[in-house]
């Protein structure tokens, strides 16, 4: 049996920023946060005690009955990484427009220019995508990219390597190649809350190796970036993310976000989806 | 001359740029503003009671206000100032209206949200009136026919309007007026305040 939407995990808070009580949304009702004497809490309208994890530096909850554990990431747990608390930036577009566009590497020159991608470099090459269903996941593989500042700690040019994964339908891992560790993986999230099906609080997170920037740069460097999405996301017509296909035309590039939406159809993740052609 | 910075602020984006297009250098030490509220640790009150960024810290000397900053940073450069008072203030009355409506819509600020973008258009008509009166007279800047602080002062928190959601499309003199900045040599980019790039030439 299928996890409805309520039965998913969602973030909903920095475990290093609960103070008091943060009245918040979760798919379009309202939910408390907080931390108190008892250690940490989420509350629904009614007073009613919602299910926690803290993890990835986060409090994740689900308002309805999950029955399985939130996902994990075994490489972020390898030690020496500096794990980065962004912080949340809130943007008006449906949940899993904010996934999507994480997951699409063309528009990197053209949305961070000569950052994370530069004309004339906006080929991609194959590679390779799968729909895992024994773990019930998303991956991309052997993506590869021309990239003039890869992280904040890269100098110069290099074709960097990515992995891509979804391993929830509102959450994001990005593996890449880590200029000081070659062999390593950079681990790069975006963890989003859905506030309603057309608005998001976005908490992206990450356990990197890098022990030339402050912690402070990093989180600049990465809210940076982000940034650079919000506008691009606040202005994509339908808002909702459409499944079925048809509807826009797929390039190499997009075949992530094609095994994306296949796959939420084929699980029934429809909030924040537009089934039917506009 | 070190800034204290945050990169998404853009009252730190008018140190910035005024450093940049004056040809300055500038060491930037990044803040974590949000979400980690280190612009409120007590190393950073101790540089600046306020709590507040930009903080520019010149030998002795520090600053804690960006129009301060702008009046500092073009001391010996006489072409960039004009008269520029009224529009320093103007410039954090922006602030005010339309920065808060953006810390609202992006990090969850507090405000009274339809106040503060109500009182943004108005500031935002204000300016497209000026600016009218300007071409009228043959000038593209806010106080003559070439920038001064007083234009980067206004330029950042206008041009980060739709951030907040206050659209831009109906002031065709601040887009003009925006794109002339948005032109001038040694000009840099923020997220949100893009180059020019879409102007060149369509294949
Ligand atoms: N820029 C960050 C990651 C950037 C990031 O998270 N941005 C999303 C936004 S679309 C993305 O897909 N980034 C790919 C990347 O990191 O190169 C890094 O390289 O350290
Ligand atoms: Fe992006």
């Amino acid at each position: 049996m299928r996890e409805a939407v309520d039965d998913h995990w969602y973030p909903v808070g920095l475990l290093s920023g609960l103070e008091d009580t943060r009245k918040t949304l979760l798919l379009g009702r309202e939910i408390a946060v907080g931390r108190n004497g008892a250690g940490v809490f989420v509350r629904d309208a009614a007073g009613r005690a919602l299910p926690t994890v803290a993890r990835f530096g986060h409090l994740w909850t689900s308002p309805g009955q999950p029955t399985r554990d939130l996902f994990t990431i075994p490489e972020a747990d390898t030690p020496g990484r500096q794990l980065v608390d962004v912080g949340s930036v809130r943007v008006k577009c449906s949940p899993l427009r904010a996934v999507e566009n994480f997951l699409d590497i063309a528009h990197f020159p053209f949305v961070h220019t000569d950052i994370l991608g530069a004309e004339p470099h906006t080929e991609v090459e194959r590679y390779q995508v799968d729909i895992r269903e024994e773990v019930d996941e998303v991956w991309a593989t052997e993506v590869k990219f021309f990239q003039p500042q890869a992280a904040r700690s890269a100098e110069g040019g290099i074709k960097t390597e990515y992995m891509y994964r979804v391993p929830a339908p509102t959450c994001a891992v990005l593996y890449k190649t880590c200029p000081p560790r070659p062999g390593e993986w950079d681990v790069i999230t975006l963890f989003v809350q859905p506030l309603t099906e057309e608005w998001c609080e976005v908490w992206p997170w990450m356990a990197l190796y890098d022990d030339q920037s402050t912690m402070a740069e990093m989180v600049s460097f990465q809210q940076m970036i982000f940034m650079q999405d919000r506008s691009i996301l606040e202005n994509q017509i339908p808002r909702k993310l459409p499944l079925d296909p048809g509807m826009e035309v797929p390039t190499q590039a997009d075949m992530t976000s094609v095994a994306y939406r296949r796959w939420l159809k084929r699980i029934g993740y429809t909030y924040g989806a537009q089934l039917v052609a506009a | 001359m070190i800034l204290y910075d945050y990169i998404l602020s853009a009252s730190c984006y008018q140190v910035r740029l005024m450093a940049a297009l004056l040809g300055q250098p500038l060491t930037t030490r990044a803040v974590n503003f949000h979400p980690a509220k280190e612009h409120k640790s007590p190393e950073m009150l101790k540089l600046n009671p306020k709590g507040t960024l930009p903080v520019l810290q010149d030998g002795d000397l520090v600053l804690t206000e960006s129009a301060e900053i702008l009046r500092y940073l073009t001391r010996d450069t006489p072409d960039w100032r004009g008269q520029d008072e009224v529009w320093l203030s103007f410039a954090a009355a922006l602030n005010g209206s339309i920065g808060t409506a953006r810390l609202h819509d992006i990090l969850s600020y507090d405000a009274d949200i339809d106040a503060v973008r109500r009182a943004g258009v108005q500031h935002l008509r204000q300016l497209e009136a000026h600016l009218v009166e300007q071409r009228f007279d043959g000038m593209i800047f806010l106080t003559g026919h070439t920038p001064t602080i007083a234009d980067i002062a206004c330029f950042p928190t206008t041009a980060l309007a739709p951030d907040g959601g206050v659209s831009l499309d109906v002031y065709p003199s601040i887009r003009l007026w925006m794109r002339a900045i948005r032109s001038l040599p040694g000009f840099i980019e923020m997220p949100g305040i893009h180059r020019l790039h879409e102007l060149e030439a369509a294949p």
